[in-house]
């Protein structure tokens, strides 16, 4: 392991938190509330440690793929812990746990939330807390390659810990290029949402929250019944569309930008997420043409439910606890399911659950044809051996922690439904559950080591296990070898 | 730029390295799945796993919008014919990998028709390098510029040579030999020495001059020996050893090639008929010095087994042979071997990536004011020394050199002026039309007024 490497390279992250801070100080600044001040401490404190950790250069500088992994697992959780410093250190979130939980849920782009009265808080605050959902939802270190420049040889090793999905591809050959690109696309997608909601009525502050939100697939919103508060079926239709276009592989619209449009029409995965959804929509709009009794009502906030779950954005509309059972059972499996491989959603991720089918339906031919050879084909394109191999053991390290963590939550004797959903929105970066964990409810009622257990969760969902596991591995550690 | 690089095997792969560590966007096209992940996962670079001749897979590499492609893989067919179709799909330049000689031979019908705008043949390349070493036996590395007129040769003084304690303002004047100590190799480090320099026992100096007064040079302060190379014993008779030899026969130098396949041996023998050939084992050591291994002066190492060539020229070596020379496949195993005394290592796959590298640089520059022609990476790539060729008239020509403000750790070291070759002191100045030798340790000169202070 080269410590000193990676504690450079965390060093850098912290430098540009640190700047990124500034952002809600500007905001705080504009409505002229003094919590704003702690941002500029935090960022001061940051700064400082960016400074400490820079002076000198390592001289080795060769990284391989384990400190990448250790990289973005410190990374994260640091940023998580000092990003949850303003929280506190203002008193808007007393409780350091709260503060943290709430951060991470920010940065992992889940959008559970501790709080029971939102619109309490600093209007800084709340814009802190979107703007993590959207540093979050492209990647820590995507954006911070983005802005600092970090080693060059090694940057796949970092891309492919944090990039979600089975395999992290480049656009370009630069990785300095793609994150910017990538960032470029990401942008132009907000602010596209920004104006669209502008439209709708929103004022400024609110539509800049709602659309990072939204962009990270996080689900944060400033208003204490989310986008319910706008009773609108414009500002329901355009989140709608936009939390799905977000839940699309970011490849697809480069292919887009390249004017490739046959390969990025054809792209299987994309199709599979969309036939989800359309399906999904369709099953609940009937199931719940009993509460709604209008098919357009009924559609339309079945409609922004089935998007907002998939992407595991989390924003409701409608509090679907009190939906029939079929209705709720979609959500939770749609929440499985989660967006495209590349996007900023959350979950199994599409592609995935398309290789694991197939996979199946390939071990379905060997037992009947025994001497059959077989490949698994994802858009025409043989998968291979490795991928294969990793998707099984991540489908098998997802299922263990699940099981792990609804073991542990269980201990505040809550029911299984709440448990269980807690531990699904939290591991699959969704945000809402059912029963307790409704849309209309929230976390803070769970013990301090349940909270901690669901922030560990939303890292490991997030992150896609492996980077937290090889951090808990002795072999990582051992100086011998 | 961007670059697309067919084949990801040696060559390819120190390309890409090379390439990508320059900031230029290279695409690695391979079939090989594995050894694209190892690639990917060393470099910044974007691979492609499939066949590079195929039109699908060099549009994914978006060739409508390349710079250059370089096909390197191990077929010349499939080289030729993967230029052939980035041509046709927009590509601005390519360059193949040609390797037989009978493909080579033809080589500039073959370059008209495809579009090529460079072939390279290792092999014969790997053979201009060694031939270039056997004939300053006392230089380690040769390089050349101008065409082949300047060259640039690296020399570490033998024990009892008179150019110890010599400063080098004396050398000049005392001496005068028209030779410039361009670079210095002092343990690990590396400088660009100034006239108060003197020249201290395992220095390693990086000399550039012309031929003749390098031959002066090296009767001057060389080892004492025998001037000329008369006798070389070749081992291995592969396409290396037949150029090499047909070079050195052609300069009037005794060639021994030892084979062991008798049907190697036979074509050598037709093809060469002025070469001693030998059929038998060169690893083995009676044969050897039955072949009077004692008596040669040079021994070239050019089998197919690394670990066979070192093991003879240690051999050799210890038989006093005044130059060995060792074709080394791989850079692992020549970084294994750097203290054993064998100074004369050639890479066949860096002398390849070389050449290409240098088209690649000069390239870049072509439309700019001056222009890099050749650029020569020194001392593992810490000195560059790069020719550029003054088209138009700039700040700098015509103005004294010692007028001119040169940044620190740049140095002009030869000026060619029509056939005249100039080592340059203060009163020398750059004309328009002249080709300038600058070497430096800032790897950032793209343009002469790069060499320059600033105002």
């Amino acid at each position: 392991m080269n410590y000193r490497m990676i504690l450079y390279i965390i060093g850098k992250m912290l430098g540009v938190e640190g700047i990124v801070l500034l952002l809600p100080a500007l905001v705080a600044l504009i409505y002229r509330e003094p919590s704003g001040i702690w941002f500029l401490v935090v960022s001061a404190v940051l700064g400082l440690l960016f400074f400490l950790t820079g002076k000198t250069v390592p001289k080795n500088r060769t990284i391989y793929g384990k400190e990448g992994f250790a990289v973005v697992g410190f990374g994260w959780i640091l940023w998580s812990l000092f990003g949850a410093l303003p929280f506190t250190l203002s008193g808007s979130i007393p409780s350091y746990v709260d503060a943290f939980f709430e951060t991470v849920s920010g940065f992992t782009t889940t959008g559970s939330t501790i709080l029971t009265d939102i619109e309490a808080l600093p209007k800084g605050m709340l814009f802190w807390r979107s703007l993590t959902h959207w540093i979050g939802g492209m990647g820590v270190l995507v954006f911070v390659m983005m802005i600092a420049n970090l080693e060059k040889k090694s940057s796949m090793f970092l891309m492919r810990a944090e990039v979600p999905g089975p395999e992290a591809d480049k656009l370009v050959p630069k990785a300095r290029d793609t994150a910017r690109l990538l960032y470029l696309m990401y942008f132009a997608l907000t602010a596209l949402e920004v104006v669209f909601l502008l439209f709708g009525g929103m004022n400024f502050y609110d539509a800049l929250t709602h659309a990072f939100s939204t962009a990270g697939t996080g689900g944060f919103s400033n208003r204490n019944q989310s986008v319910a508060y706008y009773d609108s079926a414009y500002i329901d239709g355009v989140i709608t569309v936009f939390m799905i276009l977000f839940g699309i592989n970011f490849n697809m619209y480069f292919l887009l930008l390249r004017k490739e449009w046959k390969s990025a029409l054809k792209n299987e995965e994309v199709r599979a997420y969309l036939l989800i959804i359309a399906g999904s929509i369709a099953v609940i709009t009937l199931n719940t043409l009993s509460i709604y009794k209008n098919v357009l009502h009924a559609f339309r906030y079945s409609s922004f439910q089935v998007a907002s779950i998939i992407t595991t954005t989390g924003f409701y509309t409608a509090d679907y606890n009190m939906w029939p059972e079929l209705s709720k059972t979609i959500l939770l499996f749609v929440m499985f399911v989660g967006a495209c491989a590349g996007s900023t959603g959350g979950g199994i991720k599409v592609s995935r659950l398309l290789i694991l089918f197939k996979s199946i339906r390939q071990e379905i031919t060997r037992i009947t044809h025994p001497k059959a050879v077989t490949l698994v084909r994802v858009n025409g394109k043989t998968v291979g051996k490795e991928t294969l191999r990793s998707v099984y053991i991540y489908f098998i390290c997802y299922i263990l922690v699940l099981a792990g963590s609804v073991l542990l939550v269980s201990i505040n004797n809550f029911d299984f439904a709440t448990s269980f959903s807690a531990v699904l929105t939290t591991l699959n970066n969704v945000g809402p559950g059912i029963s307790l964990v409704g849309p209309v409810e929230n976390f803070s009622q769970f013990s301090v080591l349940s909270k901690l257990v669901f922030c560990a969760d939303m890292l490991l969902g997030r992150l896609e296990i492996f980077p937290y596991l090889l951090l808990l591995s002795p072999e990582l550690w051992r100086r011998k070898f | 730029m961007n670059i697309i690089i067919i084949g990801d095997g040696k060559v390819g792969n120190e390309l890409a390295k090379l390439l990508s560590e320059e900031d230029y966007d290279v695409v690695l096209i391979d079939n090989n799945e594995k050894k694209l992940k190892e690639a990917i996962d060393r470099m910044d670079i974007i691979c492609i796993h499939g066949d590079g001749a195929s039109a699908d897979v060099l549009a994914q590499a978006d060739v409508a919008h390349a710079d250059l492609v370089i096909a390197c893989t191990s077929t010349d067919e499939c080289n030729m014919l993967s230029c052939l179709i980035a041509r046709r799909l927009g590509a601005k330049h390519t360059i193949a990998r040609v390797r037989n000689p009978i493909y080579y031979q033809q080589i500039d019908i073959l370059k008209q028709d495809l579009h090529l705008s460079m072939a390279v043949n290792p092999e014969l390349i790997v053979a201009e390098e060694i031939s270039r070493l056997t004939i300053f036996p006392d230089a380690s590395k040769i390089e050349t510029f101008v065409k082949g007129r300047v060259e640039l040769v690296e020399f570490q003084p033998p024990a009892d040579s008179s150019i110890i304690g010599v400063s080098l303002a004396d050398l000049y004047t005392r001496y005068q030999v028209k030779i410039l100590v361009c670079a210095v190799e002092r343990g690990g480090d590396v400088f660009i020495p100034d006239g108060d320099y003197t020249v201290c026992e395992k220095d390693t100096l990086h000399i550039a001059a012309e031929h003749r007064e390098l031959e002066k040079f090296f009767k001057l302060f060389g080892a004492r020996r025998r001037d000329k190379i008369r006798r070389v014993m070749i081992c291995g008779g592969g396409r290396v050893s037949y150029y090499l030899a047909s070079r050195l026969i052609a300069m009037g130098i005794q060639v021994k090639i030892i084979e062991i396949q008798e049907d190697k041996c036979e074509h050598l023998c037709e093809l060469l008929p002025k070469a001693t050939i030998i059929n038998g084992d060169a690893t083995d050591h009676d044969l050897l010095v039955e072949e009077g291994i004692a008596n040669t002066d040079a021994f070239i190492a050019l089998t197919g087994m690394d670990e066979e060539n070192i093991i003879m020229s240690l051999f050799a070596r210890s038989q006093n042979v005044s130059k060995v020379i060792v074709k080394i496949n791989e850079d692992r195993r020549a970084a294994m071997i750097r203290d054993f005394g064998l100074n004369s290592l050639v890479s066949p796959k860096s002398a390849v990536a070389n050449s290409i590298w240098q088209y690649v640089r000069a390239r870049k520059n072509s439309q700019s004011s001056a222009n890099v022609e050749t650029l020569y990476q020194l001392v593992g790539g810490k000195i560059e020394a790069l020719e550029f060729i003054v088209k138009s008239s700039a700040s700098y020509t015509g103005i004294p050199l010692k007028d001119l403000a040169i940044k620190p750790n740049n140095l002009i070291a030869c000026i060619a002026r029509r056939r005249k070759i100039i080592i340059p002191n203060g009163n020398d100045s750059i004309q328009v039309g002249d080709s300038v030798i600058v070497v430096t340790k800032d790897k950032r000169i793209q343009d002469l007024k790069d060499i320059l202070r600033e105002g």
